[in-house]
């Protein structure tokens, strides 16, 4: 009865694991080209997770839909604007290069670029105040010196 | 009883934490030493009432109390003891409290051990810390009391996530505690100066073992957390740029910024008002970090408590934070004059290099943390950002700083030679692209990765040899001179190799998975044999059984390699019954060159066969190994003798010395 119990549950309750064996397609370069695309793609109903990964029923789907439009002949461009054009930007893992994702793309240069040109600015701006601070040695400075280099 | 007390206790401590936050402050401001003295005591004594209070909540779990709420939410009476006390923090209220006793930890390590500590700034540090610890005492005593009863208890607990029933994750949050916590410590410092408007090399003494330990222990916990990814979560992947993994991460980043920049204000009076302003940042980070996983606004695969209540208390902890210690950097911080002078090409310009670099990569991580919820806030346009993102925006920053890191950690401070310095790295650069072009002429032209990841891991480990013989004067100096200088380089010089060689480590590590995992999916059925990269993977059979709180079908592989046994493999499909969940445990045959790792999938609904996912995994475990060893040279660091060198003075005082 146990037993049973047990088999039951695993069938009843077990993930359907990332990508089966009986998605794949046959062409090894083509399937390749399905598993890179998967990556990028975003199962839906996921938490942050590529269809690639996830074990949703729509992530299967979502990677037989890849492979269907694949083996159609689109390219690896196609497939993802089809997916966009039909689910929105949200299935994009990596948003699109468009003006209003700019700050997304944009911040690392950007903040490396002005960090770069205050730390010039601020190099520049403190040398001569701090040179001038550097006074030359007084008298009794060089005497004292003078002592404990020869001394 | 023992419940209620630990609620009376927690409830104490949260007046003792006021006391302490207002008390010493006010004693400093206006000079009176004896309320400046109370600070020591009150964190102390907020300590063992709040060690009580956790106590009492660990009692309740170990004994399975299921008249308290989140024991019999969180708990179950099949449990393995082990996870029944790591229970104690696998909840939202619980984990809370265990921040909280994090923190009064550290306000009592400063006020026993800050004997050497100016009375002031240990005043104002401790009040602080208090306010902190005060703030989140109130946040656990309004939103989350982990002391709450039911009635009538029900007779047995919803058991522990099976997700959270594992050695490695239930010691994973404890360590990253630590590490936002040590965070703390050190801001509590940074505003303490503030205050004072005093920021020294003594300062900096004080600053920088707390960044080191907090540092380590983030390292050490986020290595732990993926590593559990990596053997628990089923694919064998080890880092997802999930928000709750950026959350440690933006901290880590800041805190190694941070533990650079105080060598500079340490050895050569620079950079403080930048110094203050990481601080700042890294526990602000580690305050958004809190946020993101406690409040649930960006969802993801570990948030296990989401209620908007807690998010606005700990939003509102946050504003005020970040708002006010900001306020007071702008006030305070151009006072802040730095006296040491230095060329661009120099020491203190290649650490500067590191912290823009660092602090880069951290605003890389951080924009795309949390671009999708700005995104929806602007114009209601729902974005992802995953993976591909962050490998795109933020690896650059990375392959920046592990070029510098060699030239930078070999320069001489205020004023240096490049072409100097290229003179004793010229065989490490020359060793590092041939190993990167050996490697790309053996894949024959494939992707970049695998090659130019390993040249730079090649370039940061030699690049630390080259340094030690610098160091010790090779290769002029005799060997025995040399040994001699060997055995007496200082802890924190010991520390940065390790640090800077782990790191070359992990590199390695994750530029070769990455590049050269192989992987196989196949419908396979007992008593076949397949091929995996040169290894013969035999399916013998799939047995049934029963764990301690857990039903189990194990599948029995053996693996061959020139017909000779190398592994017996044996995933299993788990399922924990009360909470009906699933968990598979892939098999992994770890080994310094290569895991291979195995995951038993589903059976066909007909025949036989099962689905069986094989990884071959090259150096996966160098990016653990290098961890540890990054986390190994941060512990070398901290028992510098420089740090200990208040109490040796101490001891030899009564000595007279010899004039020299």
């Amino acid at each position: 009865m146990r037993v049973i119990v047990l088999i039951l549950a695993l069938i009843v309750a077990a993930p359907a694991f990332a990508v089966q064996p009986d998605e794949m397609l046959a062409d090894p370069a083509l399937e390749a080209r399905a598993r890179a695309i998967s990556k990028e793609v975003r199962c839906l109903v996921c938490r942050n997770e590529s269809i690639d990964d996830s074990n949703a029923s729509l992530a299967r789907d979502l990677r037989l839909l890849v492979r269907e439009r694949l083996t159609a002949g689109d390219s690896d461009a196609e497939v993802l604007d089809y997916l966009v054009e039909r689910y929105g930007e949200f299935v994009l893992l990596k948003p699109k290069f468009s003006a209003a994702n700019a700050a997304l793309w944009l911040a690392g240069p950007a903040a490396f670029l002005i960090g770069l040109i205050v730390i010039v600015a601020y190099h520049r701006a403190r040398r001569p105040h701090a040179e001038a601070r550097e006074a030359p040695l007084t008298d009794e400075e060089k005497r004292r010196l003078d002592d404990i280099l020869n001394g | 009883m023992i419940v209620e007390l630990g609620h009376f206790a927690l409830t104490l401590a949260f007046a003792v934490a006021l006391f302490q936050a207002v008390v010493p402050l006010v004693g400093a401001g206006r000079g009176w030493a004896d309320w400046m003295r109370a600070a020591a005591p009150a964190a102390v004594m907020q300590f063992l009432l709040i060690g009580f209070a956790f106590a009492a909540l660990v009692h309740a779990f170990v004994t399975l109390d299921f008249s308290v709420r989140i024991v019999a939410e969180h708990s179950n009476s099949q449990i393995p003891v082990l996870y029944r006390v790591s229970g104690t923090w696998g909840n939202h209220e619980g984990s809370m409290l265990l921040l909280v006793l994090i923190l009064a930890l550290f306000g009592a390590t400063v006020a026993a051990f800050g004997r050497d500590l100016p009375l002031g700034l240990k005043a104002r540090a401790l009040s602080v810390q208090s306010m902190i610890a005060a703030a989140f005492t109130a946040f656990i005593l309004f939103t989350s009391n982990p002391f709450d009863r039911l009635s009538p208890a029900p007779l047995d607990g919803n058991d522990l996530n099976p997700l959270l029933q594992d050695i490695g994750l239930a010691i994973h949050p404890p360590f990253l505690y630590l590490g936002y916590v040590g965070l703390s410590m050190v801001f509590s410092f940074a505003v303490a100066a503030l205050i004072e408007g005093k920021v020294d090399a003594a300062w900096a003494r004080w600053v920088r073992p707390w960044t080191l330990m907090a540092w380590v222990m983030l390292t050490i916990g986020i290595a732990l957390g993926s590593y559990w990814a990596y053997y628990e979560l089923g694919w064998g992947g080890w880092w997802f740029w999930d928000p709750v993994e950026n959350a440690s991460f933006m901290p880590w980043l800041v805190a190694g910024a941070l533990l650079h920049s105080a060598i500079v204000v340490e050895k050569r009076n620079a950079l403080k008002a930048w110094t203050i302003l990481l601080a700042i940042l890294a526990f602000s980070l580690s305050l958004v970090g809190i946020f993101i996983v406690r409040s649930g606004v960006l969802t993801s695969v570990h948030a296990f408590a989401n209620d908007p209540a807690r998010g606005v208390f700990i939003l509102a902890i946050l504003g005020v934070t970040i708002i006010g210690s900001l306020t007071l950097f702008a006030w305070r911080a151009p006072a802040m004059r730095s006296e040491g002078l230095f060329q661009p090409v120099s020491r203190e310009g290649g650490l500067i290099l590191n912290n823009l670099l660092l602090a880069v990569a951290a605003a890389v991580v951080f924009t795309g943390t949390l671009a999708p919820l700005v995104r929806e806030f602007i114009d209601g346009a729902k974005i992802s950002v995953g993976a591909p993102f962050f490998e795109l925006a933020f690896t650059p920053f990375m392959v920046l700083v592990i070029v510098a890191m060699p030239l930078g950690s070999l320069l001489p401070w205020k004023r240096g030679d490049l072409g100097r310095v290229m003179a004793r790295l010229w065989w490490a650069a020359a060793a590092a692209l041939a190993l990167g072009g050996v490697v790309w002429g053996l894949q024959s032209g494939e992707a970049l990765l695998a090659p130019v990841g390993l040249a730079l891991a090649a370039w940061l480990i030699l690049g630390v040899f080259v340094e030690i013989g610098a160091r010790i004067g090779l290769p002029r100096a005799s060997p025995g001179t040399a040994l001699g200088r060997l055995v007496r380089l200082p802890r924190a010089d010991w520390g940065k190799f390790l640090a800077h060689g782990g790191f070359g480590l992990s590199v390695m590590g994750i530029a070769a998975v990455t590049a050269w995992e192989v992987e196989d999916i196949r419908l396979a059925s007992p008593g076949e044999s397949y091929m995996l990269g040169g290894y013969e993977i035999h399916f013998d059979s799939v047995s049934d059984g029963q764990g301690p709180n857990y039903l189990y079908q194990r599948g029995h592989f053996t693996v061959f390699r020139d017909g000779e046994v190398v592994a017996v493999m044996e995933p299993e499909k788990r399922l924990y019954p009360v909470q009906g969940q699933p968990t598979t445990e892939a098999a992994i045959d770890m080994g310094l060159t290569r895991d291979l790792y195995l995951v038993l999938g589903d059976k066909q609904t007909t025949g036989d066969a099962w689905v069986v996912r094989a990884y071959l995994k090259p150096l996966a475990n160098w990016i653990w190994l290098g961890a540890l060893v990054m986390a190994i040279g941060g512990l070398v660091s901290l028992t510098d003798r420089r740090y200990r060198v208040g109490a040796a003075a101490r001891r030899a005082r009564p000595a007279p010395v010899a004039a020299e």
